[in-house]
């Protein structure tokens, strides 16, 4: 579906990703992962033609980004960016309505006007489709921009959606619902390709985990395999461990700390524990 | 969410009354703020010096266009009506609407609702370039003859007003999308150097310059006549004719740049193109007005909070709304001091100030 081929990019003569080479097809959920400053969304960036390659090449469908029209591309993949900060009033279903812009003219048909109700109901927003954006919280407003992209997206055949940490501000909930949301459009032949902080979930979601690290492409492959403690303590800088509970078919990373390696952590748990009474959790 | 998954031939559901709600929409906006305008433009035409009835107003237009044949009215009246008011009306519709389209659209393209031409330099900008033509040039504009002069005037000033756009919206870039700080920085610090360059020209111009430059810092629509309002017109008719076009794209890039680029929106063209359209008009009606302030902040404004922020029916409501705002005030600029006239510039800053300053108090308290 998509081919990364020997992509080099520099700004200002500061080289940011160097000769990063992949290849996602269709029905693949990949995770990028990495420290900060690795180069993570730059290289979303890249796959969604917000920056050309300064070498290198990245093909869609076997044909160079280059060579879309944009309006093209913007029927063949959508991008849910890391920032969305709208001053604007305008409500929840016209937001989700702008992914739709690509396919009709001046008026939405109904169709269009279907697929928007159905991408709120997929996130679970259908209640607030009247509500205006900018006063919705943080995680909500993430939602509504998922529905967005899905909505960009929808009946396309072959599509690949690009999410640079859709989960930002979303409750414990929301970042399961999304990503499993990422896997069911994987399983219907869309590409998803993702910017992940949490490896865990990485690990229980992702066909394939690509771990970038100052710029390059540290490694790349099937979570189990990628997501390893040697790989993690090597591009993180933390030594983690996994550990396989006994009700779950998946292992959990967990950082490889005693407790006296943790400042202040007797205090800190004792302030949990009387919280925890005060708010009779 | 899993117990939703939905098949597309499902999502094929129908919703019929969607687009045809969304269709009065506008067609009310135009119906409702049209009405208003027709009845602010009789209004303002009636009031004056030389007082004339609506009736008396019908009568003489039937006259001229040859329905009745025996005139009622004094002569003088349809003289006055045809020189001075109508002219007059014509010229506050064209700025007016030409202010308002440019307020909202440049607004959509900084991504702010407080982006004003006048706030940010362009109408500075594009009189400083008509001051300059002015002062090089005067006496051989007026060789060529009156309209030819009126229209470079009017190109002049365009020119200037889309080098200031261009200039502070890339320097607002700099800091970041819709960065609001650089954008009125640069607002101040264009204001300051054209006030500096104009305080020159003061210093060095003869009587009658001075009172052209007088004139272009205050805003006035007293030199109205068939020349400027034909040395508007096209400039306006070209903003409110084309703006329309671009107000998907305008509404995507309230996204954000990279996010309406992923959906389809050429920026480097869409920038082109709103600068351009958004300039034209304002421009025209710095060139043949002077600096009006706040019509463009002002009126887009009251048009979001009535109508809702889709530029769509935004750009079409700031344009009908800008025309009202203006034909009324001017009708009050030049009655309130009778027989004198007040600059309309001075009648909008003193109205258009504390609404900005709510504004700017608006959008700091719903961060909190």
């Amino acid at each position: 579906m998509i081919e990364v081929n020997n992509v080099n990019f520099g700004v200002k003569g500061r080289q940011l990703i160097h000769n990063v080479s992949f290849r996602a097809n269709a029905g693949e959920f990949w995770a990028i992962v990495g420290a900060n400053g690795a180069g993570k969304s730059t290289m979303m960036k890249l796959l969604s033609r917000e920056h050309k390659p300064t070498s290198g090449s990245i093909e869609l469908h076997g044909k160079n980004l280059d060579r879309y029209k944009l309006s093209e591309l913007a029927r063949k993949r959508a991008v849910l960016a890391q920032q969305n900060s709208i001053t604007l009033a305008f409500s929840v279903e016209e937001i989700v309505l702008m992914g739709r812009y690509p396919f009709y003219d001046s008026q939405p048909t109904d169709r269009d006007l279907a697929i928007v109700d159905h991408c709120l109901q997929k996130v679970g927003i259908a209640h607030f489709k009247n509500r205006s954006f900018p006063t919705l919280s943080g995680g909500e407003q993430q939602r509504v921009q998922l529905a967005r992209t899905l909505a960009q997206i929808w009946e396309i055949d072959g599509g690949l959606i690009l999410l640079d940490e859709p989960t930002t501000g979303m409750d414990l909930l929301h970042q399961y619902e999304t990503f499993r949301l990422a896997r069911e459009m994987t399983a219907k032949g869309y590409g998803v390709i993702a910017v992940v902080h949490d490896l865990n979930l990485a690990l229980q979601y992702a066909d394939q985990v690509l771990i970038m690290k100052d710029g390059k492409a540290f490694a790349s492959g099937i979570p189990e395999e990628v997501l390893i403690p040697e790989n993690i303590k090597d591009s993180f800088g933390l030594s983690v461990k996994l550990i396989q509970p006994d009700h779950t078919h998946f292992p959990i990373i967990v950082p490889d700390i005693g407790n006296s390696d943790l400042p202040g952590y007797n205090h800190h748990k004792k302030e949990h524990i009387t919280s925890e009474n005060n708010n009779s959790l | 969410m899993q117990a939703q998954v939905v098949n597309k031939p499902d999502t094929a559901c129908v919703i019929p009354s969607a687009p045809v709600k969304r269709k009065t929409k506008i067609f009310w906006v135009t119906l409702i703020l049209g009405g208003t305008l027709l009845v602010s433009a009789v209004f303002s035409a009636s009031v004056g010096a030389l007082s004339i009835t609506p009736g008396e107003l019908g009568e003489i237009i039937a006259f001229k266009l040859g329905l009745i044949d025996t005139p009622t009215y004094d002569e003088q009246k349809s003289l006055v009506f045809w020189i001075i008011r109508l002219p007059r009306v014509c010229l506050a519709i064209l700025v007016g609407a030409g202010l308002g389209i440019a307020g909202a659209s440049l607004q959509g393209l900084f991504r702010n609702p407080i982006a004003d031409s006048a706030l940010i330099g362009v109408t500075s900008g594009a009189s400083l370039f008509a001051v300059f033509v002015i002062m090089l040039n005067v006496k051989f504009l007026g060789i060529i003859s009156e309209v030819g002069g009126a229209y470079t005037l009017s190109i002049a000033s365009f020119v200037g007003a889309a080098l200031t756009t261009l200039l502070v919206y890339q320097l607002s870039r700099l800091t970041g999308e819709g960065g609001m700080t650089t954008m009125l920085l640069c607002g101040i610090a264009i204001n300051a150097f054209v006030g500096a360059l104009t305080g020159l020209m003061t210093y060095m111009a003869t009587d009658q310059q001075l009172r052209s430059i007088t004139f272009w810092s205050l805003g006035s629509l007293g030199g109205a006549n068939w020349t400027s309002v034909m040395a508007v017109a096209p400039f306006v008719f070209c903003s409110v004719v084309f703006m329309p076009y671009l107000s998907k794209a305008l509404n995507l890039l309230v996204l954000g740049e990279s996010q309406a680029a992923a959906l389809g929106v050429n920026m480097t063209v869409l920038k082109r193109k709103v600068v351009v359209l958004a300039t034209l008009g304002v421009g025209a009606s710095v060139a043949v007005a002077g600096t009006i302030g706040f019509v463009g902040l002002v009126v887009p404004h009251i048009i979001r909070s009535a109508f809702g922020p889709d530029h769509k029916t935004l750009l079409i409501g700031s344009a009908l709304g800008g025309a009202i705002v203006l034909t009324l005030a001017d009708t009050i600029s030049r009655t309130i001091v009778a027989p004198s006239e007040l600059p309309i510039g001075i009648l909008t800053a003193l109205l258009g100030t504390p609404f900005f300053l709510y504004i700017l108090w608006d959008q700091k308290r719903r961060k909190v």
